[in-house]
């Protein structure tokens, strides 16, 4: 087992493409704990920063990424839970188990898991449909058990209840608690005011590419610092 | 119209009696074809699958290329793999020409870029669906080469289809490699080709919805077998 690769030191990730800077330049720290909540209007930068953060993103140069262990440990510590779930051509069961498998755990191993996994995120009865016969609700779980089954250290998130309903955010939020209180450090992002506030315990606020502040939730929702994270709380359109 | 008729019963005939000739001819063209689609699959697939995943500088140029030669003219391929085998070329040697060998050699240089291409093709749209979580994942480039594969198996299976298609009805090619030359190297589009020629119009019909008949039956039965549109659609 890896020693914790947390905490991540951001200094100067600045994302382009085509020329455009999307994101940066970020200069903050990834505590080890925490359950953070990535808040900002649809635009600012949110899904890259995530992205950047989980190293799918190219920086542009004098940009670092430093984790507390190699690079190839922290990649592999790490998973993502994307805002459209991606659906393996495959049964539920084989979605789950496919990162134990394609890291070297024996396939009736993996699939031992994979089961165990889909039990704990209520989706047994489900294990051998295809996975892309599963509802919104289930895949977005059964994404969830498949980005958990390796133990990651870190668990990003990009508005996975995004299109989700009532009932299903629920049990989605109800495993990522789970998670976090086994000890995942969980970054999520989401514009729902109202799960921010039910999950988050710090609140990053991101706006033009620029996380503007990072303050503990109580206090963002609050009294949030800057004036822009006061507009978007009151609802006004932030541009 | 009459001649049509007569090649339909002809061809009834030579079935129902189990035509000892017919049955050498028909076996030696589904020798030499799957043969030939099962090489043209292990280069293609791979291949097709290999361009999708990879990006390098003459990529666009490669994937170009390839299209264009789905379009190779068989005669010209014979003739080149021709020369290759003939007594005086570099692989004569090995003496295949005029060999049911050497006609699958030439069929596999005529599929493989067919089989790549449409491979290339749908396993792109795999790939543009998959890249994010197997990035994520952290997975080498050949598990993302076998996890594609594996995934896209349905519409991989139509391109070596397709490419069992074009092998099975081609003649330009094998002509020349295997000669025709009777039970040795004739096959059922050669022979057609011969009756033609020799005016013998019914048997060439009759050898023609054989033909048919098996493109079409070796079809169904690998649908079959994959149970392609029974389960679901991937």
């Amino acid at each position: 087992m890896v020693g914790s690769i947390l905490p991540l030191q951001v200094e100067n990730a600045v994302v382009r493409r085509r020329g455009k800077v999307l994101l940066g330049p970020v200069n903050t720290q990834v505590a080890t704990e925490g359950l953070s909540i990535v808040m900002g209007p649809n635009g600012a930068g949110k899904t890259t920063l995530l992205r950047m953060l989980h190293g799918m993103e190219r920086l542009a140069r004098g940009g670092r990424l430093t984790w507390q262990v190699p690079e190839p440990q922290a990649r592999a510590a790490q998973a993502f839970v994307f805002q459209a779930p991606i659906m393996m051509r495959r049964s539920a069961l084989d979605n789950v188990a496919y990162p134990l498998i394609v890291h070297g755990v024996a396939r009736a191993q993996a699939r031992a898991r994979a089961a165990e996994w889909l039990a704990r995120v209520g989706l047994s009865d489900s294990a051998d449909k295809r996975a892309t016969v599963l509802s919104g609700g289930e895949r977005q779980k059964m994404a969830l058990a498949r980005a958990l089954i390796r133990d990651p250290q870190i668990l990003f998130l990009d508005e996975p209840c995004a299109n989700l309903d009532g009932q299903a955010t629920r049990e989605f939020e109800e495993i990522l608690r789970g998670a976090h209180a086994g000890g995942t450090r969980i970054v999520m992002s989401t514009h729902d005011v109202g799960q921010a506030r039910r999950l988050a315990e710090d609140i990053w606020f991101i706006h033009h590419g620029c996380i503007l502040e990072t303050t503990p939730a109580d206090q963002f929702f609050e009294n949030p610092k800057s004036k822009e994270a006061r507009a978007f709380l009151k609802g006004d359109i932030v541009e | 119209m009459n001649e049509i008729l007569s090649g339909l019963l002809q061809a009834g005939q030579m079935i129902l009696t189990l035509d000892p000739d017919l049955i050498e001819i028909s076996l030696r063209s589904l020798q030499v074809t799957l043969s030939a689609v099962f090489v043209a699959s292990l280069i293609g697939l791979p291949l097709g699958c290999w361009l999708a995943v990879r990006r390098f500088r003459f990529r666009r140029i490669v994937i170009a290329m390839l299209n264009a030669l789905m379009g190779l003219p068989p005669v010209v391929v014979g003739l080149i793999v021709y020369i290759l085998l003939s007594r005086s070329g570099p692989f004569g040697v090995f003496g295949l020409l005029f060999t049911p060998t050497a006609m699958i050699i030439a069929q596999v240089v005529i599929l493989t870029p067919l089989i790549a291409s449409i491979s290339h093709q749908a396993i792109r749209d795999l790939w543009a669906e998959y890249h994010d979580l197997l990035i994520s994942l952290n997975t080498t480039r050949r598990q993302r080469i076998l996890t594609l594969l594996w995934d896209g198996r349905r519409a991989l299976l139509t391109a070596s289809l397709a490419g069992f298609g074009r092998g099975i009805g081609e003649v330009g090619a094998i002509m020349i490699v295997g000669g025709n030359i009777d039970h040795a190297t004739r096959v059922l589009t050669t022979a057609i080709s011969l009756e033609t020629g020799k005016g013998n119009f019914a048997l060439a019909l009759a050898l023609g919805f054989v033909l048919i008949g098996l493109a079409v039956a070796v079809n169904l039965v690998i649908h079959m077998l994959s149970r392609t549109e029974v389960s679901g659609r991937w």
